[in-house]
């Protein structure tokens, strides 16, 4: 799950970081009010979406007027931002983010990841900040620096120290730092953080460290214990019909294909949309069903296929592990009429009882293709679809 | 031969009365698995199964001495599961649930390392030695004792490939789901080094997927340290950047994860491709034929 930097800001104020005072609002006239409470001639405006590229894409601005600001957030509320980032239909902008103007002396980079490889949460640090963090790693390694957090210790004041040096902080700074990043390390434990980023993390006019943005991404396992943080959430900035599935307990990813795929099991379902692919189709969706297939749950996976109006053709295909495959045939059966599905259907039954499975939906009122292998079954469907 | 488990493991199942681990624990002991009790806090003294019932793993190993924990518990309590399984003295501790925090798992991680003992999963089917013992949630009608070993970051796919093998008679020796999530309790790394010094294994079946570099590494280690044949199949080949696809270690970041990536990584080293997931099975045949 992500969060607006808005809200990313909110959990930095309470973790003692430094950001800029702000306000968020959600209707353009609150805007005015918004620029007078925080004071000052100056602000920023940003527009609230789940992607990166913002600035590039006129969704951040420089204004010097509350009539300005209101004029900004009239321009972009309710409506998509497209950045490099986002698909071509682009994020919806819920809310804009309105802050005082801090002035620049220079740009560093700052995240911290879960590190698969060397499993620990490692920091990554730059000199190089508001760029690409990929593209300094390529071509200027010197300027980039690793430093993994052991889980036992958590970060100590060296490791501060450390990364300050590559970062080229003075003394004072140094010591902004050293109390910034066990506060950071606590804030990604305390939360169960999968990515947090400061791009950039700012040394500002005066001399002091400053977080001039805030990304932040949550594992979505540790959800259940993260009651404030779930609460955050904001529907808008997903894809309809993933927000949907995932409310259902589904795992669903629109794909811009014209094939359907409800498949059991995550690799499966990968390995299904590269068969299809293999034989010259193009699947619609990842769909994983799960490994108990009950009826309830086809049913659900029927209507989410469905809802997308490319779908010409949907390809079940079920590896009946301990579920059996006659109980999941007659799920499909029951899906299919309360449904009401008006595109042809192939299924591929394997495993436990898949023969009985098969009859039963050889011997069913509704038009169903049933083939007892993947080759077979992947075939007709992208015949089917074309 | 066989690796990690065979028909004289001794298993103990936590969250032994939950209606998960009490379906499979059925399957398992119709099996043959040696199911020597289960856990369940709260609920110890009772007899589930035929099986003896203890509240702490302390008292389990005290009554029935297991040497593999098999867990079923719920997402929120395998942290502590696994460290009470891994403090416990058991060698051996597989968990099957799926949803594990990942912070959660660093924890783990570090201390079973520390301790010595070798935990399969999170989010995993488990590990199978086919007509021996089944310690997990795969289907045992599909398998065949044999001289393949598989090794896979999937269920379902891990199932298609045992069909495959079993279908052109090659059989199984064992089969290892290490799990889809971001920090698995053992890498294809530690699998592979088993199933090198398995007698009974000719060839090994690497069944991997989209996001982080655990086939690559493999790939590297296959180069200098396996003699065997290393048959792969990496499941994702079409899907979109940015997305995660279902396994939260499933998902094509910063670029990185790649199947195309990982595929030209494992061809360099020497790792037979099988191109799409229906070839695994004459692939390996193929490559066994030699």
């Amino acid at each position: 799950m992500n969060l607006h930097e808005y809200q990313g800001k909110e959990l930095f104020a309470e973790y003692d970081l430094p950001v800029s005072s702000g306000k968020v609002i959600f209707n353009a006239e609150d805007a005015i009010n918004a620029c007078r409470d925080i004071g000052g001639n100056k602000w920023v405006v940003k527009a609230q979406v789940h992607a990166g590229g913002r600035g590039k894409a006129g969704g951040v601005q420089l204004v010097n007027s509350p009539d300005e600001a209101l004029v900004f957030a009239q321009k972009w509320l309710c409506k998509k931002l497209i950045t490099y980032q986002t698909d071509a239909k682009g994020q919806l902008v819920s809310s804009i983010l309105i802050e005082e103007c801090t002035d620049i002396a220079d740009e560093l980079y700052l995240s911290a990841v879960v590190d698969r490889a060397s499993q620990r949460v490692v920091f990554i640090a730059s000199s190089e900040g508001g760029v690409n963090i990929e593209e300094v790693a390529k071509n200027s390694p010197e300027k980039v620096i690793y430093e993994s957090i052991d889980p036992l210790t958590g970060a100590q004041p060296y490791q501060a120290r450390k990364i300050s040096k590559v970062l080229g902080l003075n003394q004072d700074q140094t010591k902004q730092f050293s109390k910034m990043l066990p506060n950071l390390m606590k804030l990604f434990t305390d939360c169960d953080l999968s990515l947090l980023e400061i791009n950039p993390l700012v040394i500002t006019a005066g001399g002091n460290l400053h977080c001039l943005d805030a990304k932040i991404n949550i594992d979505s396992n540790a959800i259940f214990r993260q009651p404030k943080i779930a609460a955050m959430h904001d529907p808008s900035q997903e894809d309809e019909r993933e927000y949907e599935a995932a409310k259902n307990d589904l795992s669903y990813v629109s794909l811009d294909g014209n094939i359907g795929c409800m498949v059991n099991g995550a690799g499966l379902a990968m390995g299904t949309m590269d068969t299809i692919k293999y034989f010259g189709g193009s699947p619609a969706n990842f769909l994983d069903v799960g490994g108990t297939a009950t009826q309830e749950r086809v049913a659900k996976a029927f209507k989410l296929i469905l809802a997308d109006p490319e779908v010409k053709v949907v390809l079940v295909n079920i590896f009946g592990g301990i579920v059996r495959c006659d109980l999941i045939a007659q799920g499909v059966l029951a899906a299919i009429e309360e449904v009401g599905v008006s595109v042809p259907v192939v299924v591929r039954l394997e495993g436990n009882n898949a023969e009985k499975g098969s009859e039963i939906l050889a011997n069913a009122n509704v038009k169903i293709e049933s083939l007892n292998n993947l080759k077979d079954a992947a075939k007709k469907a992208v015949e089917l679809a074309s | 031969m066989s690796i990690l488990v065979n028909k004289d493991t001794r298993v103990i199942v936590q969250g032994f009365t939950g209606s998960q681990a009490t379906l499979h624990s059925e399957q398992a002991i119709k099996y043959g698995t040696n199911i020597v009790g289960g856990v369940t806090p709260g609920k110890g003294g009772q007899i589930h199964l035929d099986r003896p019932v203890f509240d702490t793993m302390d008292e389990a190993m005290k009554a029935v001495s297991p040497n593999a924990a098999l867990i079923f518990v719920p997402a929120a309590f395998c942290k502590d599961s696994i460290l009470e399984a891994a403090e416990s003295g058991v060698e051996l501790v597989i968990c099957i649930t799926e949803g594990v925090p990942t912070l959660d798992m660093l924890m783990v991680k570090k201390r079973v390392d520390e301790l010595g003992v070798r935990l399969i999963g999170p989010n995993c089917p488990g590990i199978i030695t086919p007509g021996e013992a089944k310690l997990g949630i795969m289907p045992g009608s599909i398998h065949m004792p044999g001289s393949v070993g598989i090794i896979s970051r999937s269920g379902t796919l891990t199932y298609e490939a045992v069909k495959q093998t079993t279908d052109l008679g090659l059989g199984q020796s064992s089969c290892v789901g290490i799990g889809g999530d971001p920090i698995p309790g053992s890498s294809f790394i530690d699998i592979l080094k088993l199933f090198e010094a398995d007698d009974a294994t000719k060839a090994i079946v690497m069944v991997g997927e989209i996001g982080g570099s655990a086939e690559e590494e493999a790939a590297e280690f296959i180069k200098t340290s396996i003699t065997k044949p290393v048959i792969s199949y990496i499941a994702g080949q079409t899907a979109p950047a940015g997305k995660r696809m279902g396994h939260a270690g499933a998902i094509i970041a910063g670029g990185k994860g790649t199947a195309a990536d990982k595929i030209s990584k494992l061809k360099e080293c020497g790792v037979h491709i099988a191109d799409n997931l229906l070839e695994i099975g004459s692939k390996t045949a193929e490559v066994i034929n030699l």
